[in-house]
C-alpha cells in the first residue's frame, strides 16, 4: 500500500470512528426530546454521555487535521466549497459544546434552553455531514483550479437530502441502543420500544439511500461488487439490531448499530477510491489520492508519528470507556463531580 | 469592505475571542492541578474544595476554548484555502498532530477527571488532571509550531510554488518557536494567576471562605510572580531574535522609520504619521533600544524606509511595511501590562509576607480589576505578532491577499461574520453570568455518589 492509499485509509477510519462514536452520542443528544420525558430522564441521557462526547468529537477535528496535512488541496476545496454548510455545522456544534457544560450550572427554566441546544445541536450536525457526505460522492462543480462554486441544489437535492436524513436517523438509532446500554430504568425499557419502530424508518431510509446511490452516483460502476455488498450488510446489521433488540440483548443490538455506521459510511469511502473529490463538470478536475496529497516526506512523517502515537490514543479512550462503563440510573446526582 | 477585509476580520475577531480562552484554560487547569497535587499529598478538605471550585471556572473556560477552537481549525480551509493549498503540505502536520496528541489526551483525561473522583484511585485521579494540563501546553505547542512557520519559515522549501516540508526537526526547532512557546506559556500561567487573584481578592475583600481564597490567592501570586518574570526574560530573548529574523516588526514596534542613531534610544509615546512615514513627536529613553537589541549600549537598529528599500529589492514592487499604529501600540500595551502584572505580583508576596494582605483592601480592590490585564496583554501581543508580519501571511513567501478563497463571496463572509459573532456575544454574556453565579455562589461541599449497575454483565450479551 503507497502511503498516499494508507492515507485516504486513515481519514477513512477517522470518520467512521467519529461517525461510530459521536453518532450515539448525537443520537441521546436527540432522545432528549424524542424519548425523555422530563427533566430527571434528560439528566440521565446526558450523564451516559457526558465523560464521552468532547473525546468523540476531537475524531472530526483530528479527521480535519489529517485531511490537512495529508491532502491540502481536498481540504481546501471542500471547506472552502461547502462554507455555508460549514457555517451552519459549526454553529450547532457551538451552541451542543456550551450547552452541555452549561446546562448543570443554571436555574431550571435555564436548563431547558440547553436541552434545546444540546437536542438541536445533535441533530444539525449529523445532518449536514450527511449532506455534505452523500453531495460530495455525488459530484460537485470543481473547476480546473481546484475551486468548487456550487449552487443551492449542489448541495441540497433529493440525494443528499435523503443523505442528511438517514445520517440523523441513522444516528438516532444509534444512540438508542447506546440508551439501552448505558441505562436502567423506565427510560430503558421505553428505548427498546421506540426502536423496534425506529428500525423500520431506518430500513426504508437505508433501502430508499441505496436506490438514490444507484441512481445518482457511480458507486455502483466504480466498485461493482463492494457497494452492493456494504449496502447490503448496512442493511442485514440493522435487520440484525432488530433481531437482537427484541431478544433483549442489547450489547448485541448496539454493536449491529454501529455495524450498519461502518457498513454505510464505508459504502461512501470505498466508492470515492482513490478519488477524494469528484468534480460534476469533469472527470479531469477529480481530486485524487495523488493529486490531492501532500509530499512524499510530509506523508512520511504524518506517517510515522500518527502510527507511534494511535495505539497510546486508542488504548486510553478504551480504558476512559471501561472506566465508566456503569449503567446510569435516574436518581444518580446531576453533573460532574 | 472588500473580501480580503471580511475574511481578516473574521479571523482576527474570532481568533483574538478564542485567545481569550486559551491563556485562561492552560493557566487554570495548571493551577487545578497543583490544588489537586497539595490535596493528595496533604490529604486536606480544603484543597479539594479548592480544586473544584476553581476546576468548575476552568470547565466554563474549557468549553468555550473548544467549540472556538474549531472553529480555528475549519477556517483555515473555509476562507484562507489558497493559503492552505500553498502551506498545506507544512502547516498541516502540527494541526493534525495537535489534534491526535493534544485534543485527545485532553479531552478524554478532562472527562476522566470531571466523572472519575469516586471511580478511580486517587493517584490515577491526579494524573487525569495532570495529563489534560500537559494536554493543554501540548497543544499550544503543536499550533505554536504552525504559528512560527508563518514568522519564519524554516526546514521547507518552496517546490512547484508550494511550501514543502524537507526537514521536520529544523521545523520545530525553529528559533521563532523557541522564544514564542515560553513567551505564550508564561502568558497563560499569568492570566490563571490573575483570574484566580483577582477573584480570591473580590472573596477575601467580601471575607467569604478566607481560608480558600487566600490559600488560593497565595498560589496564584507565587505563580504570578513567576509568570511575570518568565514573561518578560522570554519577552526580551523574542524581541531581539525578531531583530535579525524580522526587522521590520521590530522596526514598526519603535515606530522607527529610518536606521536609528547608535546608541538607539527607544520610544516611550510617538505621534507616529504613516502617510508622511514620519513621527511628529516621540518621547525617548536614550540607549534602551541597543540595550534592548544587543545587551549593549551600542548598535543601531535599521529603519522601515531602509528595510522597505531592501524588501523591494528581494521580493519585487510592493508595499514591506505593516500598518504602523497598531503594532507601536499593541507592545507598548503588551510591555505595560506586563510590568503592572510584575509590580502588582510582587505587593502581593509583600503584603502576604507581612500578613496583611486582609487590612490593604485597596490591593484587592486592584487586584480584582487586574483580572483585565493578562487578557488586554495577551491580545496586544498577538496583535503586534499578526499585524507585524503583514503584508505576509508567510514572511517572506506568500501575502494575505494571495491567501483568500477565491469561491468564497462577501455575502457568504458577511453571514458567516454575523452568525460567529452574533453566536460569540450570546456566549461572552452567558459566559461572565455564569462565571459570575459561580464566584458568588462560592465553594461547594462534596455530595456522594451511589454505586451503579455493571454495563459489562451477562445479560447485555445475551439471556
Amino acid at each position: 500500500m503507497s502511503l498516499n492509499e494508507l492515507w485516504f485509509l486513515l481519514v477513512a477510519i477517522l470518520f467512521i470512528g467519529f461517525f461510530i462514536l459521536e453518532g450515539f452520542d448525537f443520537g441521546v443528544g436527540m432522545s432528549t426530546r424524542f424519548l425523555a420525558r422530563d427533566q430527571k430522564e434528560r439528566d440521565q441521557l446526558v450523564t451516559t454521555i457526558g465523560p464521552f462526547w468532547d473525546a468523540n468529537e476531537v475524531w472530526l477535528i483530528t479527521a480535519g487535521g489529517a485531511i490537512f496535512a495529508a491532502f491540502p488541496e481536498w481540504y481546501a476545496t471542500m471547506f472552502s466549497g461547502y462554507y455555508l454548510p460549514f457555517v451552519l455545522f459549526l454553529l450547532a456544534l457551538i451552541v451542543r459544546g456550551v450547552a452541555f457544560e452549561f446546562r448543570h450550572k443554571v436555574h431550571t427554566n435555564w436548563t431547558n434552553l440547553w436541552d434545546w441546544m444540546i437536542f438541536i445541536g445533535s441533530i444539525v450536525p449529523a445532518f449536514v455531514l450527511g449532506v455534505l457526505f452523500t453531495s460530495l460522492v455525488r459530484g460537485m462543480p470543481i473547476d480546473a483550479s481546484a475551486n468548487m462554486y456550487a449552487g443551492f441544489t449542489d448541495y441540497f437535492n433529493l440525494y443528499s437530502v435523503v443523505g442528511g436524513i438517514a445520517m440523523v436517523v441513522i444516528c438516532f438509532v444509534h444512540g438508542l441502543t447506546y440508551i439501552g446500554l448505558r441505562t436502567e430504568g423506565p427510560i430503558r425499557e421505553r428505548a427498546q420500544e421506540m426502536l423496534t419502530k425506529m428500525y423500520i424508518l431506518l430500513l426504508v431510509g437505508l433501502i430508499a439511500f441505496a436506490v438514490l446511490t444507484y441512481l445518482s452516483t457511480d458507486l455502483f460502476e466504480a466498485r461493482p461488487v463492494a457497494t452492493p455488498l456494504l449496502l447490503f450488510a448496512a442493511v442485514l446489521t440493522t435487520a440484525l439490531a432488530y433481531f437482537f433488540t427484541g431478544k433483549r440483548m442489547e450489547g448485541w443490538a448496539f454493536t449491529m448499530t454501529t455495524g450498519t455506521i461502518l457498513f454505510t459510511v464505508s459504502t461512501l469511502f470505498v466508492g470515492l477510491f482513490p478519488r477524494v473529490m469528484i468534480s460534476s463538470i469533469s472527470s479531469d478536475f477529480n481530486l485524487t489520492i495523488m493529486n490531492a496529497s501532500s509530499s512524499p516526506y510530509t506523508l512520511k512523517v504524518m506517517t510515522i508519528v500518527s502510527l507511534t502515537l494511535l495505539p497510546f490514543v486508542l488504548g486510553y479512550q478504551i480504558w476512559s470507556y471501561y472506566v465508566f462503563r456503569k449503567r446510569v440510573s435516574d436518581s444518580e446526582p446531576v453533573g460532574h463531580e | 469592505m472588500e473580501i480580503l477585509d471580511l475574511a481578516r476580520f473574521q479571523y482576527a475577531a474570532t481568533t483574538i475571542y478564542h485567545f481569550f480562552f486559551v491563556p485562561l484554560s492552560i493557566g487554570l487547569v495548571f493551577l487545578v492541578a497543583i490544588m489537586e497535587t497539595l490535596y493528595f499529598f496533604k490529604k486536606k478538605e480544603i484543597y479539594l474544595d479548592m480544586a473544584k471550585f476553581w476546576g468548575n471556572i476552568f470547565l466554563i473556560s474549557f468549553a468555550v476554548g473548544v467549540v472556538t477552537g474549531i472553529i480555528q481549525e475549519f477556517q483555515f480551509g473555509m476562507n484562507w484555502s489558497e493559503y492552505s493549498r500553498f502551506v498545506g503540505d507544512v502547516f498541516g502536520v502540527p494541526l493534525a498532530i495537535e489534534a491526535l496528541l493534544a485534543f485527545f489526551m485532553e479531552s478524554t483525561f478532562i472527562g476522566v477527571w470531571m466523572f472519575g473522583r469516586n471511580r478511580l484511585p486517587k493517584w490515577v485521579h491526579l494524573m487525569s488532571i495532570w495529563l489534560v494540563s500537559i494536554g493543554t501546553m501540548l497543544s499550544a505547542l503543536w499550533i505554536l509550531a504552525a504559528n512560527s512557520f508563518m514568522q519564519e519559515p524554516v526546514g521547507i522549501e518552496v517546490v512547484n510554488g508550494k511550501a514543502t516540508l524537507v526537514d521536520i526537526w529544523a521545523f520545530l526547532t525553529n528559533p521563532q518557536l523557541l522564544v514564542e512557546f515560553p513567551h505564550t506559556i508564561f502568558g497563560a500561567f499569568a492570566t490563571g494567576a490573575f483570574v484566580v487573584g483577582g477573584i480570591s481578592a473580590y472573596k477575601l475583600m467580601k471575607k467569604k471562605d478566607v481560608d480558600l481564597f487566600k490559600r488560593s490567592f497565595t498560589i496564584a501570586t507565587v505563580l504570578g510572580m513567576v509568570a511575570g518574570l518568565g514573561i518578560a526574560f522570554t519577552g526580551h530573548w523574542q524581541a531581539q531574535h525578531l531583530v535579525s529574523s524580522q526587522p521590520m516588526k521590530i522596526a514598526a514596534s519603535e515606530g522607527l522609520w529610518e536606521d536609528s542613531e547608535d546608541p538607539a534610544s527607544w520610544s516611550l509615546i510617538a505621534d507616529i504619521d504613516e502617510e508622511n512615514k514620519t513621527n511628529n513627536w516621540s518621547v525617548e529613553i536614550p540607549y534602551l533600544l541597543s540595550l534592548l537589541s544587543y545587551n549593549s549600549f551600542n548598535g543601531s537598529v535599521e529603519g522601515m524606509n531602509t528595510l522597505q528599500e531592501q524588501y523591494t529589492e528581494l521580493y519585487g514592487e510592493g508595499d514591506y511595511i505593516p500598518p504602523v499604529e497598531p503594532v507601536y501600540w499593541s507592545f507598548r500595551i503588551m510591555t505595560f501590562g506586563g510590568g503592572i502584572m510584575i509590580l502588582l505580583s510582587m505587593i502581593g508576596l509583600f503584603l502576604l509576607k507581612r500578613k496583611t494582605i486582609m487590612e490593604n483592601t485597596w490591593y484587592l480592590k486592584i487586584m480584582l480589576g487586574a483580572i483585565s490585564l493578562p487578557f488586554i496583554a495577551n491580545t496586544a501581543g498577538w496583535i503586534m505578532t499578526e499585524i507585524g508580519r503583514q503584508p505576509w501571511t508567510v514572511m517572506g513567501l506568500f501575502t494575505t491577499a494571495q491567501s483568500v478563497s477565491p469561491n468564497v463571496t462577501a455575502a457568504d463572509l458577511w453571514i458567516s461574520i454575523i452568525a460567529f459573532l452574533g453566536a460569540y456575544t450570546i456566549l461572552a454574556v452567558v459566559l461572565i453570568t455564569l462565571i459570575v453565579k459561580q464566584v458568588k455562589k462560592g465553594p461547594q461541599k462534596d455530595t456522594p455518589e451511589k454505586p451503579d449497575v455493571d454495563l459489562f454483565n451477562k445479560e447485555a450479551f445475551g439471556q
